[in-house]
């Protein structure tokens, strides 16, 4: 692991230079026993994708201290069981909606492909036969909450899947000035849900009907603790859903009777890493209650 | 002394985007919430202290242009920071010292002569609800302050109580700002530091940058330097094409990130949490209040220095905090 001193206040820490599950649970294992520990003067503890973050006030702990109390904790996980114990959650996604769509039609000339909408150039690129067969691969495995930020909620989720079926797309070659609420977009290989209107690179393949940050403390599902759904490790399964499935998801949030799908779970990296499509049936199985 | 404190301030004019700010709203950065709070702390808290507050009292920030203000009940109110020289009922006031204003009467503000952000604090503070611990005002996400937002004109602001003094002023040597021309900001080399050449790495530090006008409390952005070179490598599964992506990761306050390798851009108060920018290191705490005082168009120079003066330069900014307490007690 790589550590570096984020001036003063922080110390950053990159777990590896490439995104896998492996860099990716070692982060959350640290960044949990840090919470564990509940280290006088630690501010902030963010883990992200392959790396990690830590906030702390060094009028508290010296810098030096602080740094050691990381280091003794990377060597507790070299020998720590990847286990967790989350949830999986369900989204439903309508994909090719009409809204990203205008969205992306106004912005053709910073894309790599103005010809094409997104979900076709990421089908081409990524060797798939049509949108709906990229579609397929993107809602068929389920994802890990790698990292939430950027903005408010915002859930970074890397797709459970061996490297050969990662999907992978670049960002826009110049970033959007808008991107509607709620969009479904991908940069690189991580799949994020715009949980705020603004501006954004990544590339739009649908949006969800399914709000996931709440402000205004208006939807039951998200604790008025943090007014995030998403935190890193959850698991996220998409759901492909039409028009009239996206109007009346739509219409039961408005009325405050909408609930997603989710259930607790524990979850096995070592497990996983035997035999990931059984494994992935057997966390969808947890999710429809079986 | 209070008549109407519910609706003790009105707002006539908003100015250009004038917030609630407090010390911010620790905590939740994992979440890609971000701190928020006085850009320019400092001048909070000298505000604060001012007019008998808790140095972390909630105050209104006021970036370039004032607002303003109609007052429903007596009260006593200082403006710290930025040279936006206040007037009541059109009757000039100083800045860095503490004045009564009377119910009926109106705060408004002439133009800027120096600095960016005018911290206006009013005796008991502005009474907004406590939300994630804090009344700072975070635009981007619809959270805190006064809904969510940046003020309007007709909102009317509630206070709480307040026993100030007018009267009360701090002397020059206390009123914290940047100087120099230009304008030096102190960094501390890291993150991704290694991954430029070592001769983009001395030009970055050699050369003149002058604040764009893209500034704002998510970040300041500089341009006029030279284009930054990175060290050839294979670009790791995740990061993305260009030399200057990295798997999406955390950003530090004040980290310096340049995208393109064309114009850094120092992340401030509201800072996006994260995302797939390499950094080049990171503006010591110590100097984050300046940058909040920094127009478009200051010429800025970035300097190298290390862990000890981060440290040093720290303790340098609170004891100035410290002087002012004595000087108030």
């Amino acid at each position: 692991m790589r550590y570096s001193y984020g001036g003063d206040e922080h110390i950053f820490v990159e777990v590896d230079e490439s995104m896998s599950l492996e860099a990716f649970f070692k982060a959350l294992f640290i960044t949990n026993a840090v919470r564990d520990k509940a280290i006088d003067g630690v501010t902030e503890i963010c883990p992200a994708n392959a790396s990690f973050q830590i906030k702390f006030d060094p009028d508290r702990i010296a810098p030096e201290d602080m740094l050691a109390e990381l280091k003794k904790l990377e060597a507790a996980a070299e020998s720590a069981p990847s286990v967790i114990e989350t949830r999986i959650i369900e989204m439903p996604v309508y994909y090719n909606d009409p809204w990203t769509h205008e969205t992306l039609m106004r912005f053709r000339d910073r894309h790599q492909d103005p010809n094409a909408t997104d979900l076709e150039y990421a089908a081409r690129i990524n060797g798939k036969a049509s949108a709906q067969e990229f579609i397929d691969a993107h809602s068929g495995a389920p994802w890990f909450v790698s990292m939430v930020g950027f903005v408010a909620g915002l859930p970074f989720l890397y797709q459970m899947v061996d490297r050969p079926r990662q999907l992978e797309v670049p960002k826009y070659l110049r970033p959007r000035t808008d991107t509607p609420k709620l969009t479904v977009g991908y940069g690189g290989c991580f799949t994020a849900v715009y949980s705020v209107r603004g501006a954004g690179g990544y590339q739009m393949f649908g949006i969800t009907p399914m709000p996931i940050y709440d402000p205004k403390s208006e939807h039951d599902y998200i604790s008025d603790d943090t007014m995030c759904l998403f935190r890193p490790g959850d698991i996220v399964k998409f759901r492909a859903i039409d028009r009239a499935t996206y109007d009346t998801t739509v219409a039961e949030v408005e009325a405050g009777r909408f609930t997603p799908k989710m259930a607790p779970v524990t979850f096995s990296l070592d497990e996983f890493n035997a035999d990931i499509d059984a494994y992935n049936r057997k966390l969808e199985g947890v999710l429809n209650g079986k | 002394m209070a008549s109407d404190m519910q609706g003790a301030i009105e707002v006539k004019a908003p100015g250009l985007a004038t917030t609630v700010q407090d010390m911010g709203r620790p905590g939740y950065y994992h979440l890609g919430i971000p701190l928020s709070g006085a850009m320019d702390r400092l001048s909070l808290v000298a505000a604060n202290l001012l007019v008998g507050n808790d140095a972390g009292a909630a105050g209104l920030e006021a970036v370039f242009m004032g607002p303003e203000l109609t007052f429903h009940a007596d009260t006593v109110v200082a403006v710290c920071g930025a040279d936006l020289p206040p007037k009541v009922d059109g009757a000039a006031m100083p800045i860095w010292e503490s004045f009564p204003v009377k119910a009926g009467q109106t705060l408004s503000f002439d133009y800027l002569r120096k600095g960016a952000r005018a911290y206006i604090a009013v005796a008991g503070g502005i009474d907004v609800p406590v939300v994630l611990g804090s009344r700072s005002t975070y635009p981007l996400g619809g959270l805190g302050g006064h809904e969510g937002r940046v003020l309007r004109g007709g909102d009317r602001l509630k206070l709480g109580q307040g026993d100030g003094k007018a009267g009360r002023s701090l002397p020059e040597a206390l009123r914290r700002g940047p100087t120099g021309d230009p304008v030096e900001l102190r960094v501390l080399p890291g993150l991704y530091w290694h991954r430029l050449t070592e001769a983009a790495g001395k030009r970055f530090f050699a050369d003149t940058w002058k604040v764009a006008p893209e500034a704002d409390r998510i970040g300041y952005r500089f341009r006029g330097g030279q284009p930054l070179e990175y060290v050839p490598r294979e670009q790791p599964f995740g990061a993305g094409s260009d030399p200057s992506n990295i798997v999406d990761a955390c950003y530090p306050y004040g980290s310096i990130q340049v995208p393109g390798g064309t114009e850094p851009i120092v992340l401030h108060r509201d800072a996006v949490s994260g995302g797939g920018y390499m950094m080049v290191g990171t503006v010591i705490s110590a100097d984050m209040d300046l940058i909040g005082q920094l127009q478009p168009h200051t010429p800025v120079r970035f300097v190298e220095t290390d862990m000890k003066g981060a440290l040093d330069a720290r303790h340098e900014r609170a004891s100035v905090i410290e002087k002012i307490r004595a000087h108030l007690a």
